[in-house]
């Protein structure tokens, strides 16, 4: 990549060791080179994504006749994403019916889970979370074919259970193991006192455990969101006809619907799932950002 | 419970009190229970189940037929499989590395340059990574597009007096974007997580390195890299455990073409069991990426007790 070059800009480490008066100027052109990597990122990590938002107004004309990085010739041309949204709406709303159950059952059982492995005092606690660690290694594609016979024979094929179902076990391993190691870090004595003023476990939990674990329950909630709405293995092997296809199936399957690429509403249904996320992250990114330095994935 | 009052002491009898509600196997049964039981009956079972499949033949439609150990030979015998197990192991470790290593330098350049006001820069640096793979990689094949769109890189090599490569018409090229977009798509992430790693260095301990008269560079290397070695290990686990699964990316970018060369083995897997209504194979070549991620985990814990000094 071009960042190749990035060591060698922390200036700061050389200008703390002279006490110039005139620093300021000699600053800022230390710190030149650095200004222009930062610029150079920027683009790096926007341009593409601006330019997938200005595609999503041009024409399929303009598409195939102007040049690539042209501004389209109307801003107000929404028929690329009434074309889209047509489609795409379905798709979205698939995928909320299936993510939002999924997710909230991973962190009601695996924080459960997670306290009763680090808090709770049993034989064979150790053994049982190493056997939820080995969930974390195991490729989704052992599973999928006992799993698709099954969901077959129960006749749940063509419906979202299935998703619902594997996304839920499929999310539990790194749960429980990283609410583990959260509980891990509160100090036995909150549960001990607790128990020896009469509450019982399942209070203690409850009313104390869970709370505490307030921040980290979203940080996983956060984590796991991502990684079931990205999923796309377990959704296409899931999902046998379009009214259940999740926005990542759909998508993928929306460049071919039209025979020749139609590339305006491709991009508009893209856009549209890009502005979706962005949507979620211009209210959350803090917390993404805070959960993830918080030390979200300990390997 | 009633341990409390057979203790003389009041305190002991506290502390037995507490460990036997704290080990009370009814509450353990209740809050572990249904984890265990979803996470057995849909993950555990269904891989012994794989396992089984191994020995057959067929698929749900077609039914099965016994087939010993017909799918084992066949698998040392499968011309396609070697490409597509190098191509795994090709794929996790240039992912990997890009990820770790341009994250690495982006918390780097986080920390030194930008320091605590980079907030916006992370922020931004960080979205691909929660953009829906699919949505990235149709965005890719756009924007190396060839025809009949010209797609911006085309463009600009055309600009430049070069011609336009059609990206995915060879094995190398196809792999090049591959690679450029997931280390596009999650270097925010491994630079977010490597910065809070870099944060948690003591300044002082910086400071005192810099009054001493180290350069930059030699902070770098004999401080900043040594303290923060487990949260790169870290990083390295976490990004090889995805990189030799990866399915998304290469599906929606490039279907493994051309021909089979970005052909991994979990897609390689996917074509043979849906494709070609071939369980047991399909299951088969599941269970060398299974043995394969197991290996590679074994191997990694070995190496990192080493590096931590933990073992």
């Amino acid at each position: 990549m071009t960042l190749t070059t990035e060591p060698t800009t922390p200036a700061p480490a050389v200008t703390k060791r002279r006490p110039a008066r005139n620093r300021n100027v000699g600053r800022t052109l230390r710190r030149l080179p650095g200004h222009a990597l930062v610029g150079l990122l920027l683009l790096v990590v926007a341009y593409p994504l601006i330019w997938l938002f200005l595609g999503s107004f041009k024409t399929q004309d303009e598409f195939l006749n102007k040049p690539t990085t042209s501004l389209p010739e109307s801003f107000t041309n929404f028929a690329n994403y009434t074309q889209a949204w047509s489609s795409v709406a379905t798709y979205l709303q698939n995928s909320l019916l299936t993510v939002l159950p999924s997710l909230a059952l991973i962190i009601v059982l695996g924080t459960a889970a997670g306290f009763a492995l680090e808090v709770l005092v049993w034989k064979g606690r150790q053994t049982t979370l190493m056997l939820f660690l080995a969930g974390i290694m195991i490729p989704g594609q052992m599973i999928l074919l006992p799993l698709f016979t099954v969901y077959f024979q129960l006749h749940l094929t063509g419906t979202l259970w299935p998703l619902i179902i594997t996304y839920t076990a499929t999310g539990l391993p790194l749960t429980v193991f990283m609410m583990a190691t959260y509980f891990r870090a509160i100090p036995k004595t909150v549960f001990e006192a607790a128990t020896m003023d009469g509450a019982s476990v399942i209070r203690s939990f409850w009313s104390i455990g869970f709370p505490m674990m307030r921040n980290s329950v979203l940080t996983i909630a956060l984590v796991q969101f991502f990684f079931l709405w990205n999923d796309l293995l377990i959704a296409l092997t899931f999902t046998t006809d379009d009214a259940q296809r999740t926005v990542q199936v759909g998508l993928l399957n929306f460049t071919g619907q039209f025979g020749v690429v139609e590339y305006g509403p491709t991009f508009a249904a893209i856009c549209i799932n890009v502005l979706l996320i962005l949507a979620i992250y211009i209210f959350l990114n803090q917390r993404v950002m805070r959960g993830l330095a918080a030390g979200a994935v300990k390997g | 419970m009633p341990a409390a009052p057979a203790a003389g002491i009041r305190t002991k009898g506290r502390i037995q009190r507490m460990h036997s509600v704290l080990g009370d196997r009814k509450s353990v049964a209740i809050l572990l229970g249904p984890a265990l039981l979803v996470y057995s009956l849909v993950m555990l079972l269904p891989m012994l189940w794989s396992l089984g499949y191994t020995f057959f033949t067929g698929s749900v439609i077609s039914g099965f037929t016994w087939a010993g150990t017909a799918n084992f030979s066949k698998l040392l015998d499968d011309p396609a499989l070697p490409g597509a197990l190098w191509f795994t192991v090709k794929y996790a470790v240039v992912i990997t590395v890009g990820q770790v290593l341009v994250g690495y330098l982006l918390s780097l350049l986080y920390v030194f340059f930008l320091r605590r006001a980079g907030s916006i820069v992370r922020t931004l640096v960080f979205f691909p990574v929660i953009l829906p793979t699919v949505a990235v990689a149709l965005l890719f094949q756009k924007f190396f597009e060839f025809a009949p769109q010209t797609g911006p890189v085309n463009a600009a090599i055309e600009a430049f007096g070069g011609t336009g490569i059609d990206w995915f018409s060879t094995p190398g090229n196809a792999f090049f974007v591959v690679a450029l977009m997931d280390i596009w798509r999650s270097m925010g992430f491994y630079a977010v997580l490597l910065y809070a790693g870099l944060l948690d260095i003591p300044d002082e301990v910086m400071e005192a390195a810099s009054i001493d008269g180290a350069s930059t560079w030699r902070l770098i290397r004999s401080i900043i890299v040594p303290l923060s070695l487990p949260v790169l290990v870290s990083s390295l686990v976490f990004s090889i455990n995805g990189t030799l699964k990866a399915f998304d990316s290469i599906y929606a970018l490039t279907g493994g073409g051309p021909g089979s060369a970005t052909t991994p083995l979990t897609l390689y897997m996917y074509q043979t069991s849906f494709a070609y209504g071939d369980y047991g194979y399909g299951s088969t070549i599941a269970l060398t990426l299974t043995a394969l991620c197991l290996l590679v985990t074994v191997f990694i814990f070995r190496g990192t007790r080493r590096d931590t000094g933990l073992g």
